[in-house]
């Protein structure tokens, strides 16, 4: 779980980084998508690094999911008789409500994500358009819903990786004594870091900072 | 003060077990829990029904024997408080009230709300001490200790084993209670030795009994009646991860 | 002979108690020389029953299982750890003179004899001194997170009866500590195969064959079966009675049945009516009260005691003003003032609430008044130091002790006495051993603070293993269990849980339980007198007759059956009530925590009649009343002197 969520947040932090690319005009933008395929170019072939790190994407996802699968599943079996009170969360019951749900919301945001940006399937602009416009496109004003949506996933992946990363710290055994509040407060920073990264491309769209 | 108490009800390992209600009048906000419970009991005899069966010995909080779960809190929701230790005046009168057994796999219930813990024990077995026969041991100066070790050691050591981490924990986790102890140890001079042996050996009896795996929800630590710390989870998968390489 | 006005026959006088002669110092290294030793290979076959896990019975078993004895190992709670010693909080003693302060091994030898008032044995007294430095060295080699200074040096402190800082402790987890450093020892020695463990199993009956201790009845109270294990030898480490006054310091399920079946087997019990009271507990709240919780004796150094001079005075706390209080403890003993030795302060609290002064529910509490302490020092001082035991009486009586007074008020705590053991920890029946509070050993009349826990642990760890070694060295020739011996006692147990299912009665055993407890407070408490005792004498087997014929204990032998557990152990407080009583009666003397109203000075102390009883009192069991037989105690190193705290 650590490890793949580790590469996960890797991934985001890269995204994120290129997604900011965006304020610094149509060109920066596509050439940054461009530069993705060509990342090694020419010792390695067209696309190969990204087709690479899609597979590792995907793997991660996977394996992350039937991790998270394979804890829900040890969970019910140690607890096979359920309590007849609503059990009450003493720990302000953050970490237990959204880490499953939140995650199954980034993913259908992800293949929805995937759908329009990537293929451009859902995207008005379509398939054979220039990232910059697709990304314009999809966050015009008036699909407002489709950025809500996007707001709310990134809000979810924000508390999802506050308690993911700390939880990761303390999987991988970084968090003991001192170390404990810093940690904490360093999970909380980076998510934070890419939340206000991952929205201010959207909301630059909306207002029309980037255009 | 009058009540209603929605009880776990189950005579013994393969009954279905149910709740059952009970109207408890004359309640002195003064009395303990447990000592409520006790006047119940002294009813249901009286009253030729089979008083509720629960677990307690020393009523002081320090045994770990009590413990049930309390409107769907373990040890009920005054915090750092096992159940002998809480009163009744933090109930409001008319209240109703349900209680149940801690809820385990690994804890199977014996009666009532009396469980079977004796997975903890053997988790200690695994590993949770220091070998040392008696009287091989040097003058207890030979070896200084840090007072912040100490300290430390001392904060996790205070676990009663009452199980209520496992009872709130929602993946059904023993990783505080596994943690205290090796950390307790992992912290003291005398404790290096077996360092590597006893995390990987308890944690690995832990997952052979059948509890959860953690997701640092960190409910554990808000139901434990001493407090243990959370990062004391972190210490025990640092040794172990140290171990298992 | 006999003594018909109290009930009792008068026996022959035990001569030996197996103590080597010689130098003090020199006894016991003598002892641990002159005992046989077993052959590696023989001590797996060699069988040994321990029932108790406290600090006693966990360190003996641990140490025997370590040895390479077969051990098996009982306790009533669902797991070792769990046993009353937990609950000890200020420390334990120990002579290591890492203060450089002037203590040794003589001078905590001299303490706890002067502390139990000139009625313990010396040599089995100064052989707790040696062995107490080596406890330490044990605990801390198994991790017991003692306190420490910043150079890491073991922190101690001073407590009761001592001028020397000799107690070593863990916040106020003292006996936590120590005992999950031994229960660890025992869970090793479960998973190395040596000892086998049975939890949720109650000792019922001790099983003699041929003179010879050779196992235990015992009732598996998950599934109700009652089960037979034999052995070559058997270790009693079951704790103290203290529950026969029904709201004790002790926890719910301590008893006496273990030691009571093993006395009515021909095991002699010892100064049963040596009982400590304990003066600062949170007092009773109402009549549901279940147990009483101990405050530490510290809250003396920094709280004044006191009462309303008037009588009846219903005033809160803080609307009677100062020439309106009492302060007792300073008034009547100027030189030590609040911090006089537990029993006198026990009894001061007692005599102004008989006088009608006490404050709180039903008059019986005095107050501990901080209000001074934090005049001078300063709140946040006061909390650092008290802040956790502040909480605690918060917690249970809902008062800010910050803000008004606590009230406290004695509870009894400990007692002294147990079965009859001698030198080498063994009762009167042969390859019957008993170790820690169970039996009577070492701390004469009255306990000093921190000494329980050190002599749990010496017994255990270091004297049972080497002495039990000596009986065991003629295993091989015990013979087999005669089975008659075996389904005797079978029968005897099954019959009692038998009768007491068929009663069908119309009161609770615990309501029973109570009426005897507050019987023995009133007339065999902190203050005994000729005639307390006879209308206790004369009221305690009416009460035991009624409870025979009229308890109610519900449910099946079968199965957990919590009811018939208590119902169980209330019976056999009964009897042990009686002979308490008896042994009250006869010792006419006051001495440590026995308190005759005669037998005072002018001033109102204990007044001790060496003359006449300075000996242990052993009884025998008999169907018509028990018999007395006297060891008589000899002072060659201490002597002989009155205390006086004034
Ligand atoms: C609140 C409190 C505070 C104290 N503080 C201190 C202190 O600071 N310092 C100090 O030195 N002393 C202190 N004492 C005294 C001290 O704790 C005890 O005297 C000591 O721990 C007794 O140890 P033990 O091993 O003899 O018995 P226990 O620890 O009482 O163990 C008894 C064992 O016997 C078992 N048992 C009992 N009956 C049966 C049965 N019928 N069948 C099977 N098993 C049975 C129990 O399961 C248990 O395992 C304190 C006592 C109390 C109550
Ligand atoms: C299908 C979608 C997802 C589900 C069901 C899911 C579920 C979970 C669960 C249950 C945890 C365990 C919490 C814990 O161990 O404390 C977790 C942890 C984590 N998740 Fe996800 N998640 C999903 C997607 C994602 C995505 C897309 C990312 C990042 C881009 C991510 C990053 C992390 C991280 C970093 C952790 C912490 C790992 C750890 O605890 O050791 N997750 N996730
Ligand atoms: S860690 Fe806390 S909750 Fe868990 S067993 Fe120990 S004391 Fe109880
Ligand atoms: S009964 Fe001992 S902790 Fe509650």
């Amino acid at each position: 779980m650590a490890v793949t969520g580790a590469i996960l947040v890797l991934f985001l932090l890269g995204h994120m980084a290129g997604n900011l690319k965006a304020f610094f005009g149509a060109d920066a933008f596509n050439h940054y998508a461009e530069w993705l395929r060509t990342m090694g170019s020419p010792a390695v072939p067209y696309r190969v690094l990204l087709t690479v790190t899609e597979i590792v994407l995907v793997v991660a996802v996977v394996l992350h999911m039937w991790s998270a699968v394979s804890l829900a599943r040890r969970a019910a079996q140690a607890r096979p008789v359920k309590y007849a009170a609503k059990r009450k969360s003493q720990a302000n019951g953050y970490a237990t409500h959204t880490m499953r749900y939140g995650g199954v919301i980034i993913l259908l945001f992800v293949i929805w994500h995937l759908l329009d940006m990537t293929f451009g399937a859902v995207n008005p602009k379509g398939f054979d358009a220039e990232p910059f416009d697709r990304l314009v496109a999809g966050f015009d004003p008036s699909r407002w819903w489709v950025t809500l949506f996007y707001v709310v996933a990134m809000i979810m992946v924000g508390l999802h990786l506050r308690h993911g990363l700390w939880s990761a710290f303390q999987t991988l055994g970084l968090a003991g004594g001192r170390s404990y509040g810093k940690l904490k407060a360093t999970a909380a920073l980076v998510s934070l870091v890419l939340v206000i990264g991952f929205l201010s491309v959207p909301v630059g769209v909306m207002i029309g900072v980037i255009k | 003060m009058n009540l209603t108490l929605k009880v776990w009800r189950q005579n013994g390992p393969s009954d279905e077990g149910r709740m059952v209600t009970y109207k408890v009048e004359d309640v002195s906000p003064d009395m303990s829990f447990l000592e409520m419970l006790d006047v119940l009991n002294e009813r249901l005899i009286l009253a030729g029904d089979d008083p509720i069966a629960f677990d307690h010995d020393c009523r002081e909080g320090i045994c770990g024997m009590c413990g049930m779960v309390i409107n769907g809190v373990a040890h009920g929701e005054q915090r750092a408080t096992t159940t002998c230790q809480l009163h009744m005046r933090h109930f409001a009168d008319g209240a109703e009230i349900t209680i149940e057994p801690w809820r385990a796999a690994p804890f199977p219930v014996v009666k009532d709300l009396v469980v079977d813990r004796s997975a903890f024990d053997r988790i200690i077995q695994a590993g949770g001490f220091i070998s040392v026969p008696a009287g091989s041991a040097p003058d207890a100066h030979s070896v200084p200790v840090k007072k912040d070790d100490a300290d430390a050691a001392f904060d996790a050591a205070t676990c009663i084993g009452c199980g209520a981490c496992v009872a709130a924990c929602p993946n059904g986790s023993a990783s505080l209670f596994t943690a205290a102890k090796i950390t307790h140890l992992g912290l003291l001079p005398q404790g290096q030795p077996e360092r590597d042996s006893r995390a990987k050996a308890m944690v690995e009896q832990m997952d052979l009994e059948g509890f959860g795996g953690c997701t640092n929800t960190g409910e554990c630590t808000a139901v434990c009646p001493k407090g243990i710390p959370l990062d004391t989870i972190a210490r025990m998968n640092a040794d172990y991860l140290k171990a298992s390489k | 002979m006999s003594d018909q006005t109290h009930g009792y026959k008068v026996g022959e006088p035990i001569r030996d108690t197996k103590a080597p002669e010689g130098p003090i110092e020199d006894r016991w290294d003598k002892r641990r020389f002159s005992a046989k030793l077993v052959n590696p290979a023989n001590k797996r076959k060699i069988n040994v029953i321990v029932v108790g896990t406290g600090l006693a019975g966990g360190s003996a078993a641990a140490t025997l299982g370590e040895l390479g004895y077969k051990v098996k190992s009982f306790c009533y709670q669902d797991t070792p750890r769990r046993a009353h010693s937990i609950a000890a909080q200020g420390g334990i003693n120990a002579a290591k003179n890492y203060r450089g302060d002037g203590d040794s091994v003589y001078r905590l030898f001299y303490d706890t004899v002067k502390g139990g008032d000139f009625r313990a044995r010396e040599s089995n007294v100064y052989r707790l001194a040696q062995v107490s430095v080596n406890i330490i060295d044990q605990a801390v080699a198994q991790g017991v997170p003692f306190a420490r200074e910043y150079g890491g040096l073991l922190d101690t402190r001073s407590f009761g009866g001592a001028q020397v800082s000799r107690t070593f402790y863990a916040r106020g987890q003292t006996g936590q500590q120590l005992l999950l450093g031994a229960y660890s020892a025992l869970e090793r020695q479960i998973a190395a195969g040596t000892v086998e463990m049975h939890t949720r199993h109650e000792m019922l009956d001790l099983v003699i064959s041929d003179g010879r201790a050779r196992g235990v009845i015992v009732r598996d109270m998950v599934t109700g079966e009652i089960e037979t294990h034999l052995a070559d030898a058997v270790v009693l480490a079951t704790g103290g009675y203290g529950n026969v006054f029904f709201l004790s310091t002790n926890a719910k399920g301590c008893n006496t049945t273990a030691i009571w079946r093993a006395h009515q087997r021909g095991a002699m019990f010892a100064n049963p009516c040596y009982t400590q009271i304990h003066p600062t507990c949170i007092p009773v709240s109402g009549d549901y009260q279940s147990k009483l919780t101990l405050m530490s004796e510290s809250l003396r150094n920094d709280g004044r005691v006191w009462v309303p001079v008037a009588k009846g005075d219903t005033r809160k706390a803080a609307d009677i003003p100062e020439e309106e209080r009492d302060y007792y403890l300073e008034r009547i003993y100027p030189a030590f003032g609040n911090l006089v030795p537990r029993d006198i302060a026990s009894r001061a609290a007692k005599n102004v609430c008989d006088e009608g002064r006490g404050v709180g529910p039903g008059g019986l509490g005095v107050y501990l008044d901080f209000a001074d302490a934090i005049a001078r020092l300063g709140r946040d001082a006061v909390e650092k130091k008290y802040g956790n035991l502040f909480e605690m009486y918060e917690r249970i009586t809902g008062e800010n002790p910050y803000e008004q007074p606590m009230r406290i008020y004695p509870a009894v705590h400990y007692t002294m006495g147990g079965l009859w053991v001698d030198y080498d920890l063994q009762s009167t029946i042969p390859g019957l051993f008993v170790v820690g509070e169970a039996n009577f050993s070492d701390h004469g009349a009255n306990r000093l603070g921190a000494s329980a826990l050190m002599q749990g642990l010496a017994d255990g760890y270091f004297v049972l293993p080497t002495t039990v070694g000596d009986y065991l060295a003629g295993a091989t020739k015990f013979g087999d269990v005669d089975p008659e011996a075996v389904e005797q006692a079978r029968d005897a147990v099954q019959q009692k849980i038998d009768k007491l299912l068929s009663v069908n009665g119309t009161r609770t055993a615990d309501s029973y339980h109570r009426e005897l407890g507050k019987l023995m407070w009133d007339y065999c408490g902190m203050e005994r007198t000729e005639e307390s005792l006879r209308k206790a004498l004369e009221r305690i087997p009416e009460l035991r007759e009624e409870f025979w014929n009229n308890v109610k204990v519900p449910g099946d032998p079968e199965g957990l059956n919590q009811a018939l557990e208590r119902a169980g152990r209330v019976a056999d407080f009964f009897d042990l009530a009686e002979l308490m009583c008896i042994d009250a009666l006869h010792r006419t003397e006051s001495c440590g925590g026995h308190f005759r109203a005669e037998s005072q000075d002018a001033d109102g102390e204990a007044l001790r009649d060496d003359e006449n009883f300075a000996y242990v009192a052993a009884w025998e069991w008999g169907e018509d009343g028990p018999t007395l037989h006297k060891e008589v105690l000899d002072y060659e190193y201490v002597k002989m002197t009155q205390r006086s705290y004034k």
